[in-house]
């Protein structure tokens, strides 16, 4: 059995090493420092502390065979058949992670009428997509699911499976590695894989404060989900290879205990507290007609539009679009700001964005000391520009 | 009808402004004080407010160390009726896997249940995976993301599920599973004078030995597959540029700085 071994003998400042500790396990009992069940096993007391003060007895591992587990499969993500952009992203990085170690990569495709969506899947560089097609798999339901998912992992044995941290995907990944008994590492950021086929997972936590690196070293198989827009897609090869498995669904589980009674689109709702990306008018925008233009560059990037106060005030937007103390908080993964001067009270709002970009012609103004990308320049003479490219590149 | 509902709490850390010292690597916290997973609040709300409408009882469950007892007296404070906290030095280390094993085997001590809610996810591992891998121990069918409550039947409540581009409306079997949104109810205040009622009001402690399953390789550290290898610092986005140039040039860099970070 493993466990975390203290040995006081050599530990000089007790004080000093348990707080070493970030989750408060060590405590000081009559003189001894003992370790309580906070603990997460995360090992910087081992490697932090003195030498030998804290060692980790790793008891009989049980062992596995991993030269039975091959391949790098990828879930086909998807709602009613539309598939989510995240698969491709991740055949991308399931293929460089495979030809690394020299194994197939496969996909898995559970839905309803879906032959012609897997072949398209095709073009990217899967070497075998195998679907589960049948009308209890419509919609998402997940313990059906789960058993065609189970189904699929009994009979190809992939060493890692990745599945977009979508709404689906973070409740079906679970929910699979609970039946194998395997390691599931949520949104990962960074994934490589090692000679022995174990994958090197890193991970935000604490709400991204914090990075943690894991692995999953005596289970099969790895799961990891990841979220969109963290790996690269491939290029659309115009030529298709590999090839699509229809799977027998002798073995699957076709009853739920979920009865889908309607699947309705949602009313995209615009909070700008929701946005991914956010494109601010300040005062440096001189009419209301030049709103036409922030509102253009919004949209291609996918974003909305929000403001500063004195535009609530003209009675431009609705005071809902304000971003400051007195207005609404936003951590958006970009932000750029046109024509915002950077009031302490305007940053208090968005100073813990991803990615801050002002434009701004003072090259004084204190927006420069929080933005990351600071454009010194007219955003009259910028923002056009920026638009036709980015016009230019989607028509391409 | 009377439903008897058991709401999955987690004891996490006050703040989530941790930061690890780039030298040292070690974690810098401002003070160790803890409070309730904000998420789960959510969860109870959802709890108490089916236990008002309906009728039955609302059980708290968390598995954590001994101070974890402090959440459960706050939860008595806004209304549960019953607290159970699996604590031992054998749960300590778990996983996602491990945790959901030990509240399942916990679970079952708990008596009959209907309904479990669980938070969305937590605001330090942050994983969200608890609820449905519990669910899968406890061999009942579950969903995510729920936003709205539809309905209560007899033998189902139905639900509005959040996806990515639509909502599900799922009607799901009791015993079921179910993770709220946030949201989906505002959560009431701890009230003082309950607090003060149920100061003393006993929780059920159950360690390892309670349990039925007393092979030791499920728990804690033993029964995690997954390893946590090292933490440190993300890189941090502290890096500043300041770009001077003609309007032409600038358009050009801004363009290939936000196709490079995928904005487009
Ligand atoms: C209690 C209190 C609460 C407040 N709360 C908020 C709040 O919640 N949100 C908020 O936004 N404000 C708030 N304010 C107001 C705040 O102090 C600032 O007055 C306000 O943020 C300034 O808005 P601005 O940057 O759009 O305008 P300005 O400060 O006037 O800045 C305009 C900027 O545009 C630049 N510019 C002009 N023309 C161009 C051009 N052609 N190209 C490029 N750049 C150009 C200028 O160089 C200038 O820096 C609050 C104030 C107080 C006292
Ligand atoms: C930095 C770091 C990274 C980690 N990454 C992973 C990882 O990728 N994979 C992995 O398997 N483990 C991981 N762990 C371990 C994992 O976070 C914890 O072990 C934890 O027990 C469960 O996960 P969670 O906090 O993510 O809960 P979530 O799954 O986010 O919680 C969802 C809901 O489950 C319920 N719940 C969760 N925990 C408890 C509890 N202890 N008692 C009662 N109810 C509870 C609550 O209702 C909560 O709202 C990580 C730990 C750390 C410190
Ligand atoms: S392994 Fe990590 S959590 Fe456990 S006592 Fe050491 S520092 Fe604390």
């Amino acid at each position: 059995m493993a466990k975390l071994v203290i040995n006081n003998e050599k530990i000089c400042d007790k004080e000093a090493f348990i707080k070493i500790c970030p989750f408060g396990a060590l405590e000081i009992k009559d003189g001894t420092v003992d370790v309580n069940d906070a603990c997460k096993m995360c090992r910087l007391c081992v490697r932090k502390g003195p030498e030998g003060a804290a060692e980790v007895i790793e008891g009989q591992v049980k062992t596995i065979d991993k030269s039975a587990w091959k391949g790098i499969a990828v879930y086909v993500d998807h709602e009613d058949g539309e598939i989510h952009p995240v698969t491709l992203e991740l055949i991308g990085k399931a293929r460089e992670l495979a030809d690394k170690i020299n194994h197939p990569v496969y996909c898995i495709f559970v839905g309803a009428g879906i032959g012609d969506k897997a072949r398209e899947l095709l073009h990217y560089g899967v070497d075998n997509i195998y679907i589960y097609d049948h009308e209890a798999f419509k919609h998402f339901r997940i313990d059906v699911y789960t058993s065609a998912f189970e189904d699929f992992i009994k009979n190809i044995m992939p060493t890692a499976i990745l599945v977009g941290a979508t709404n689906v995907g973070r409740q079906l990944a679970p929910r699979v590695a609970a039946r194998f008994r395997t390691g599931l590492t949520a949104d990962c950021t960074v994934l490589d894989i090692r000679d022995n086929t174990d994958l090197v997972q890193i991970r935000p936590a604490f709400g991204g404060n914090i990075m943690a690196e894991i692995h999953t070293p005596n289970a099969r198989p790895q799961l990891a989900t990841v979220r969109y827009k963290v790996m690269n897609a491939p290029e659309r090869n115009s030529k298709a290879r590999g090839k699509v498995t229809v799977c027998d669904l002798s073995n699957v589980v076709l009853e739920s205990d979920i009865d889908v009674i309607d699947n309705v689109e949602k009313a995209r709702e615009k909070f700008i507290e929701n946005a991914d990306v956010l494109v601010v008018a300040g005062r440096g925008v001189k009419s209301q007609d030049d709103l036409n233009m922030i509102r253009e560059l919004a949209d291609l990037l996918g974003g909305e539009v929000a403001c500063t106060r004195p535009l609530i005030e003209l009675g431009w937007f609705d005071a809902k679009k304000q971003i400051g103390l007195s207005g609404r908080t936003v951590r958006p993964k970009l932000i750029i700001t046109c024509g915002v001067s950077g009031s302490v009270q305007f940053a208090a709002g968005m100073n813990n964005s991803e990615m801050i970009v002002a434009i701004n012609k003072d090259d004084k103004a204190p927006i420069f000391k929080i933005a990351h990308y600071g454009i010194v320049g007219d955003l009259y003479e910028i923002l056009p520009r920026l638009i036709a490219k980015i016009k230019a590149e989607k028509g391409a | 009808m009377n439903m008897n509902i058991i709401v999955c709490i987690k004891q996490v850390p006050g703040s989530n402004k941790v930061e690890v010292d780039p030298v040292t690597g070690v974690l810098k916290r401002d003070g160790i004080e803890s409070k309730m997973n904000p998420y789960d609040l959510y969860a109870l709300e959802t709890a108490l407010r089916l236990k008002e409408t309906y009728g039955g009882t609302v059980k708290v469950i968390s598995m954590g160390p001994p101070q974890a007892m402090q959440i459960i007296r706050e939860a008595y404070a806004m209304g549960a009726d019953e607290g159970i906290l699996l604590s031992d030095r054998k749960f300590a280390g778990a996983d996602v896997l491990a945790t959901s094993y030990t509240l399942s085997q916990g679970v079952r001590e708990a008596g009959e249940f209907d309904l479990i809610l669980c938070g969305k996810q937590t605001t330090d591992g942050d994983t969200a995976q608890v609820g449905p891998e519990m669910a899968e121990y406890l061999d009942i069918p579950s969903v995510s993301n729920v936003k709205r409550i539809v309905s209560v039947g007899e033998e189902a409540i139905t639900v509005e599920m959040d996806m990515t581009h639509t909502v599900e409306i799922a009607k799901v079997k009791f015993p079921c599973l179910l993770a709220v949104e946030k949201d989906i109810f505002m959560p009431r205040l701890p009230s003082y004078v309950k607090m003060r009622e149920t100061k003393d009001k006993e929780i059920k402690v159950i360690g390892f030995s309670n349990l039925k399953d007393q092979d030791e390789k499920k728990y804690g550290l033993n029964g995690s597959p997954t390893q946590v290898k090292r933490i440190f610092p993300p890189e941090s986005n502290s890096k500043r540029e300041l770009w001077s140039d003609s309007e032409e040039v600038l358009a050009d860099k801004l363009f290939k700085k936000l196709k490079e970070e995928k904005f487009i």
